[in-house]
C-alpha cells in the first residue's frame, strides 16, 4: 500500500470540486473493495476523497410511487428496510446473498455496483490483466477460468461482475442517479455496466468524475413472485458461480410479465428482453422455463474450466423461475 | 448436542478451558502481539517465477522510501553460518536441504522470499516492498503432478533407509486380486490443500545480544525451533529462546522452521532491532507447506460373501525439488482390515513448488479417503451394507505386525455411531432416499490413526501456598493442552484443578516434543503424570519420615490422599496437608522433574485409535449442491481427559473433513507455477452455514499399555475418514461417484 492523502467531503459539490482538482483521486465510501485492492497494489491512489458523510443516506418513497435508495445507505440497512422487504423482496434477498454481515454493514448502495471483478489474475500483479493494465493481455482466457464469463466476453477479458445486488437491480429496471461536473443524469441500471469489449478496464458507464447519488426503484417490485438463487462453492460467503434474479407477474398460472437477470456469467448482470417476452402469455411450468433458459444462454461460450456454467446456468434459471412461481421449496 | 454430554457422564468431567477467559477477552498474547521497544516491521518480497535465477535485484528506490531501515536479500544477507556453500546449478535438487533463505540467487518456487524490507512501520515496509525490482532468468518449471507422473519414484530418503515404512510392501500374494470373485478398481485424487489457520504465521525475532536470539513465533514445536535456530546460527542452545504461549490454530503448518522465520531472524540481525514479520493471507499459500496433491489407485478383491481377498494401494504425491516430504498415505491400508494379501506402493514426484508438510491427519487422511471410498464401492458391487462389509473384515489383531492391539473399540464405535445416527433407516440402492425435492444420502467410513509417543519431561513444583506449578515446553494449537495437563496434574496429586498452573510455550521449560501427530497427551501428559506422581511420593515419604508429622512412621500402604491431604485410610482424622509437610520440613517449595518415555510395550502391542463417522447429505438434483445435514462420529481414543475439549476437537476435525470433501482446493496455474486461489475469497474453508449438527461420542476405553495416562490422542483421528464418509453419502444420494475432491456442484450436474 502506498502513502495517500485524504479528504473528507460533506457535500456533493465539495466532493466534485475536490475531484476536479485531483482527477486521479479515488472516491471512497464503505471501502470494502477499494482498501482490499490497495493492500495488494492493484489500486494505488495517491489521494482519497471520502464521500461517506455526504447527505445521501436516506431511503425515501418517490413521487412515482417507487423507492429512492440513497447511495450511502448501507447494504444491510437497505436489505432490512421495511419498504424494501415488503415491496422489493428480490432486492433484499440478493443483497443478503452477498458477502458477510460485517461487509454488508460497511458496503454502500452506490459502492456495491462499483466493486471490481474477483478474477484471480486481476488481483495477482505478477500476471497480465487487461482490466488492471490495459494491453498487457488476459491471463484468464487460457488459464484457470472456472469463475469466469460465458456470455458477452471479448478476447481481451472474460471477467465477471461479482455483485449480487446489481443482478436484482438489473431485473427490477432500477435507475442510477448520478451527479457530475455536467450536472445530474440518470442511467438505467441495465445500461450501467459495460461489456468488456476492447476496454475491459472500464467497468461502467459512470464517468470517473461522477458520483452516484441514489438508486431509484420503479413502482413495480414483483413482491409476490420472485426469487434470487445463488449457486456457489460453499453455502454462504462465496461469490456466485451462477446466480439468477427471477421475477414474475402471474395471473393464475399464466405469466403476464417476466424478468430474469443472471449473475456470475458476464461482465455485467445479464438480461435479455426477448427471453422475457418469450414467457409472456405462457404457462408457468418447467418446460417453458427450460425454453427461456435456452434463449438466455444462446451464444454462451465456455473457456475450459467454466464450461459447466452453461448447463448450470440453465438449470439455475429453471429452479429460480420455479421458486418465483412458488412451485419449488426454497432450499 | 446435549445427548453427547449426558451419554458421557461416566467418563470424565468437563473442566472449562483454563485459558478460555484470556482468549475471549483478548488478553492472550499471540506471537505478533508482543510489545517490544523499538520494534521494526518486515515485509517479504517474493519471487514471481517458479524456477530460475535472480539476475538483478534493484532496491535503490525502496531504500530511499521513508522509514526504511534495510532491504535484505542474497546480495547483502548477514548470512546463516550453517548454510555452507551454494551447490552448483545442475545439482540444485539437493534432497532434504531446507530452503536456504537469501543464500544465493536460485529460485525454487513461485512465492519464495527473495528479499525482506524492514521499516519503522508496517505500512512503510509494505510500500517499499512494492518498489523492489527483481529481474529473473526463467527456466522451464514443472508444477503439474499428473503431467509429471512418469517421474514418480520411491523417495530417495526411503531408498537410503532400509527400515523405512514407505518401502514397497507385499503381504501374502497380492496377485490374488486377479482371481477374486468380485473386484473393484478406482483412482482417487485429492488436490493440494492449505492449512489456513485463522492466525496467519507471524514472529518477532530479537537479537538481545550478538549471540543471543529470542523468537516469539507461531510454532507447534518449541524445542525443535530452538534447536534449529541454534544450529543454523551456530549458537549454544541456551542462547536461543523460543516463546509460543498462544497459537491461533496451525493444523501442522507450524511444525517446521519455514523460510519467513529465517528471513525475519536475518532482518533482525541486520537492523539490530527486534523485527516483526506477519505473513499476509496470500503468502500463507506459498510459505508454510500444504497437504500434498495425491493420486491414488485402489484395487480390492473379495469373495461373494464379502471377505476381502486382496488390496492394492498405490499413491503418488508431490514434493518440492529440494526436499522430500513423505507421509503415511498407504500405511492404514495394511492394517485397517483383515486381508491376507496386500500390496502398497508409495511414490513422490518432485515439482517446482514449496515443500508440502503434515496437515491434520497427515497421510492417513489421504489414504483412508481412498481406501474407505473403495470399500464403499465394493459394498455396492457386493450389494452388502457398507457397515456390514466392514464388520465382516474387522482386523482383530494388527495384520501387518502380527501383534495384538493394545485396545480396540472399532466395533463399538460402529455400533454406537450407527445407533445414534439411525443407520438402519438407510436403504441399499443409490438415489433411493428423498426428502422433498432433495436426494438424501447416508454414508459412513472408518477412521484410524496410530498411537504415537515421544520422550517428554515435566516439572512439578509445590509451593508454600499449596499451589502447584507444572511446566513443560509443549504448545497448544487449540486442543486445550493446558486444560488437559491441569486435569492430569490435579487427578494425580489429588488436588483441585484450581490449584494447578500449567506453563507451556517456552523453550526454557523442560523438554517436550512438538504438538504433532496427536502425541501431546500421550507424551507430555505422561510426563506430567509421572512428575506429579513423583511429587506425591516425595510428599508421602516426607509425611512418614518427618518426626513432627502426624503420620510419622506410618506405613505408606495404609495412607490415602484427597484434596491435598494425606490421611490414614482407616482413620481419616489422622492427616497432614501438603503445605503442612513443606512447613514442617522448612521447605519453601518442593520440586521434581521427571521424564517419561515409551518402553517395551511397543514391541508387544500394536497401538492405534479407531473410530467411525456417519454422515447424511442432501443433494439438489437439478443444481448439484451438496449440504451435509448431520454427522455422528464416535471414536475409541483411550481415556478422554476432558470431554468438552475432546468433543470440540472432534467437531473441528469433522469441519476440516467437510472442507476437504466439498470446498477446499488450492489451484495452481501451471503456466506460471502460481496458486490462483491464494486468498479466502477463492480458497473456500467451510463457513458456519456449511456445518450442521455434529454429535461426537467416545467409547469408554481402558488401555493400560499405551502410556501412563491411557490416552491415545484425538486430534488426527477426528478428521481421518470424514471426506470418504461424505463422498460415500453423495454417491448414495446421487448414484454418482466423485473420485476427485472437492465435490463441487459442477461435478454433480
Amino acid at each position: 500500500m502506498n502513502s495517500f492523502t485524504y479528504f473528507r467531503a460533506h457535500e456533493v459539490a465539495a466532493a466534485l470540486t475536490e475531484k476536479a482538482t485531483a482527477p486521479q483521486a479515488k472516491f471512497i465510501a464503505g471501502g470494502t473493495n477499494l482498501t482490499d485492492l490497495m493492500k495488494v497494489n492493484v489500486e494505488q491512489p495517491h489521494h482519497l476523497i471520502d464521500i461517506r458523510r455526504l447527505p445521501l443516506n436516506k431511503i425515501e418513497e418517490t413521487e412515482e410511487n417507487g423507492l429512492r435508495l440513497g447511495a450511502l445507505v448501507t447494504n444491510a440497512d437497505t436489505a432490512y428496510h421495511p419498504l424494501v422487504e415488503s415491496r422489493y423482496p428480490l432486492l433484499a434477498k440478493a443483497i443478503l446473498a452477498g458477502a458477510s454481515a460485517q461487509l454488508r454493514n460497511m458496503a454502500t448502495n452506490g459502492g456495491n455496483p462499483l466493486q471490481r471483478t474477483r478474477c484471480y489474475y486481476f488481483y495477482d500483479t505478477a500476471t497480465a490483466c487487461n482490466k488492471r493494465e490495459p494491453g498487457s493481455g488476459c491471463s484468464a482466457l487460457n488459464g484457470y477460468n472456472r469463475i469466469h464469463a460465458i456470455l458477452g466476453t471479448s478476447e481481451h477479458c472474460i471477467a465477471v461482475h461479482p455483485s449480487d445486488m446489481a443482478v436484482a437491480l438489473t431485473a427490477l429496471d432500477a435507475k442510477v442517479n448520478v451527479t457530475g461536473p455536467q450536472g445530474e443524469r440518470v442511467i438505467p441500471f441495465p445500461e450501467f455496466h459495460r461489456l468488456p469489449g476492447d476496454t475491459p478496464n472500464i467497468d461502467t458507464n459512470l464517468s470517473p468524475d461522477e458520483i452516484i447519488t441514489a438508486i431509484d426503484l420503479p413502482t413495480k417490485g414483483f413482491a409476490e413472485n420472485n426469487a434470487y438463487l445463488k449457486l456457489r462453492d460453499r453455502t454462504s460467503y462465496a461469490f456466485a458461480l451462477v446466480s439468477v434474479a427471477a421475477a414474475l407477474e402471474l395471473e393464475g398460472n399464466i405469466i403476464k410479465e417476466a424478468r430474469i437477470a443472471l449473475g456470475g456469467v458476464a461482465h455485467k448482470p445479464w438480461r435479455k428482453p426477448e427471453a422475457e417476452a418469450q414467457l409472456v402469455g405462457k404457462e408457468a411450468n418447467p418446460e417453458n422455463f427450460a425454453q427461456v433458459a435456452e434463449t438466455l444462454l444462446a451464444g454462451a461460450q465456455g473457456f475450459g474450466h467454466n464450461n459447466f456454467k452453461i448447463e448450470l446456468a440453465k438449470r439455475a434459471i429453471v429452479r429460480a423461475l420455479l421458486q418465483a412461481a412458488k412451485m419449488e421449496e426454497i432450499s | 448436542m446435549e445427548k453427547a454430554f449426558f451419554d458421557q457422564d461416566n467418563i470424565n468431567d468437563s473442566l472449562d478451558r483454563v485459558d478460555g477467559r484470556l482468549k475471549v477477552t483478548g488478553k492472550a498474547t499471540y506471537a505478533a502481539e508482543y510489545q517490544l521497544p523499538n520494534i521494526a516491521h518486515a515485509v517479504l518480497v517474493t519471487s514471481t517465477i517458479a524456477k530460475g535465477l535472480i539476475t538483478a535485484l534493484d532496491s535503490k528506490q525502496a531504500e530511499r522510501a521513508p522509514g526504511i531501515l534495510a532491504v535484505i536479500s542474497h546480495v547483502n544477507s548477514p548470512g546463516v553460518p550453517a548454510y555452507g556453500s551454494s551447490p552448483a546449478m545442475p545439482e540444485r535438487a539437493t534432497l532434504g536441504t531446507p530452503l536456504r533463505v537469501f543464500h544465493d540467487n536460485l529460485v525454487y518456487f513461485s512465492g519464495q522470499p527473495v528479499a525482506v524490507v524492514v521499516a519503522d512501520t508496517l505500512q512503510r515496509a509494505k510500500y517499499a516492498a512494492s518498489l523492489v525490482k527483481v529481474q529473473y532468468e526463467k527456466e522451464p518449471h514443472q508444477t503439474d503432478l499428473e503431467a509429471n507422473i512418469s517421474r514418480a519414484a520411491l523417495p530417495a530418503n526411503v531408498q537410503r533407509d532400509k527400515n523405512s515404512r514407505y518401502h514397497d510392501y507385499d503381504r501374502g500374494n497380492p496377485e490374488a486380486l486377479n482371481t477374486a470373485a468380485v473386484k473393484i478398481e478406482a483412482t482417487y485424487k485429492i488436490p493440494t490443500e492449505h492449512h489456513n489457520p485463522l492466525e496467519p504465521h507471524a514472529l518477532i525475532a530479537h537479537w538481545e545480544a550478538p549471540d543471543k536470539l529470542t523468537l516469539y513465533d507461531k510454532t507447534q514445536v518449541i524445542k525443535g525451533t530452538q534447536g534449529n535456530l541454534a544450529r543454523a546460527f551456530k549458537l549454544p542452545i541456551e542462547n536461543v529462546k523460543v516463546q509460543a504461549k498462544f497459537i491461533g490454530g496451525a493444523f501442522g503448518s507450524g511444525i517446521r522452521v519455514w523460510p519467513h522465520v529465517m528471513a525475519a531472524t536475518l532482518a533482525a540481525k541486520k537492523v539490530q532491532r527486534p523485527v516483526k514479520l506477519a505473513l499476509p493471507r496470500e503468502l500463507m499459500f506459498n510459505s508454510v507447506g500444504s497437504r500434498p496433491e495425491t493420486i491414488q489407485k485402489l484395487s480390492i478383491g473379495a469373495t461373494k460373501d464379502g471377505r476381502l481377498t486382496a488390496i492394492t494401494h498405490e499413491a503418488i504425491a508431490h514434493t518440492s525439488t529440494y526436499e522430500e516430504h513423505t507421509e503415511r498415505t498407504v500405511l492404514a491400508t495394511r492394517v485397517l482390515y483383515a486381508c491376507p494379501n496386500v500390496r502398497t506402493r508409495y511414490r513422490l514426484v518432485n515439482l517446482d513448488v514449496n515443500t508440502p508438510t503434515w496437515m491434520r491427519g497427515p497421510g492417513e487422511v489421504t489414504g483412508v479417503y481412498a481406501l474407505e471410498s473403495a470399500i464403499d464401492e465394493l459394498a455396492y458391487a457386493l450389494r452388502i451394507d457398507p457397515l456390514e462389509l466392514r464388520l465382516r473384515n474387522h482386523a482383530d489383531s494388527d495384520p501387518e505386525k502380527n501383534l495384538p492391539w493394545s485396545s480396540k473399540s472399532l466395533k463399538e464405535c460402529y455400533a454406537k455411531g450407527a445407533e445414534h445416527f439411525g443407520w438402519h433407516k438407510r436403504t441399499l440402492e443409490p438415489r433411493s432416499m428423498r426428502q422433498g425435492q432433495f436426494l438424501v444420502g447416508y454414508g459412513m467410513a472408518s477412521s484410524m490413526f496410530g498411537v504415537h509417543r515421544n520422550n517428554a519431561k515435566a516439572r512439578a513444583v509445590l509451593q508454600a501456598d499449596g499451589k502447584v506449578i507444572v511446566q513443560s515446553a509443549t504448545s497448544d494449537i487449540g486442543p486445550g493442552t493446558g486444560t488437559a495437563m491441569t486435569q492430569i496434574a490435579a487427578d494425580t496429586l489429588n488436588i483441585s484443578p484450581a490449584l494447578i498452573r500449567f506453563d507451556l510455550g517456552e523453550s526454557t521449560l523442560p523438554d517436550a516434543p512438538g504438538q504433532t501427530g496427536s502425541t501431546t497427551v500421550s507424551s507430555v501428559g505422561s510426563a506430567v503424570k509421572v512428575a506429579c506422581e513423583a511429587l506425591k511420593q516425595k510428599l508421602l515419604q516426607l509425611a512418614v519420615t518427618s518426626p513432627h508429622s502426624t503420620l510419622y512412621n506410618a506405613n505408606p500402604a495404609d495412607l490415602s490422599v484427597a484434596d491435598g491431604r494425606i490421611f490414614k485410610t482407616q482413620n481419616p482424622a489422622v492427616s497432614i496437608t501438603y503445605t503442612e509437610i513443606l512447613k514442617q520440613n522448612n521447605l519453601p517449595q518442593l520440586e521434581v522433574t521427571e521424564e517419561s518415555k515409551p518402553g517395551a510395550e511397543w514391541q508387544k502391542y500394536s497401538m492405534s485409535a479407531f473410530g467411525a463417522h456417519f454422515v447424511e447429505v442432501h443433494v439438489n438434483p437439478i443444481t448439484g449442491e451438496v449440504r451435509v445435514k448431520r454427522v455422528v462420529t464416535c471414536a475409541g481414543v483411550g481415556k478422554v481427559i476432558n470431554l468438552k475439549t475432546a468433543r470440540s476437537q472432534s467437531i473441528g476435525g469433522i469441519v476440516g473433513g467437510i472442507g476437504m470433501a466439498l470446498t477446499e482446493e488450492s489451484v495452481m496455474d501451471h503456466r506460471f507455477g502460481r496458486y490462483v486461489t491464494a486468498d479466502f475469497a477463492n480458497y473456500h474453508v467451510p463457513v458456519h452455514a456449511d456445518v450442521p449438527q455434529i454429535d461426537a461420542f467416545f467409547i469408554d476405553e481402558h488401555d493400560p499399555h499405551v502410556n501412563p495416562v491411557g490416552a491415545k490422542g484425538l486430534g488426527e483421528i477426528a478428521i481421518v475418514g470424514v471426506s470418504a464418509a461424505i463422498a460415500n453419502a453423495v454417491f448414495h444420494a446421487t448414484g454418482k461417484r466423485i473420485r476427485n475432491l472437492p465435490i463441487t456442484p459442477d461435478k454433480l450436474i
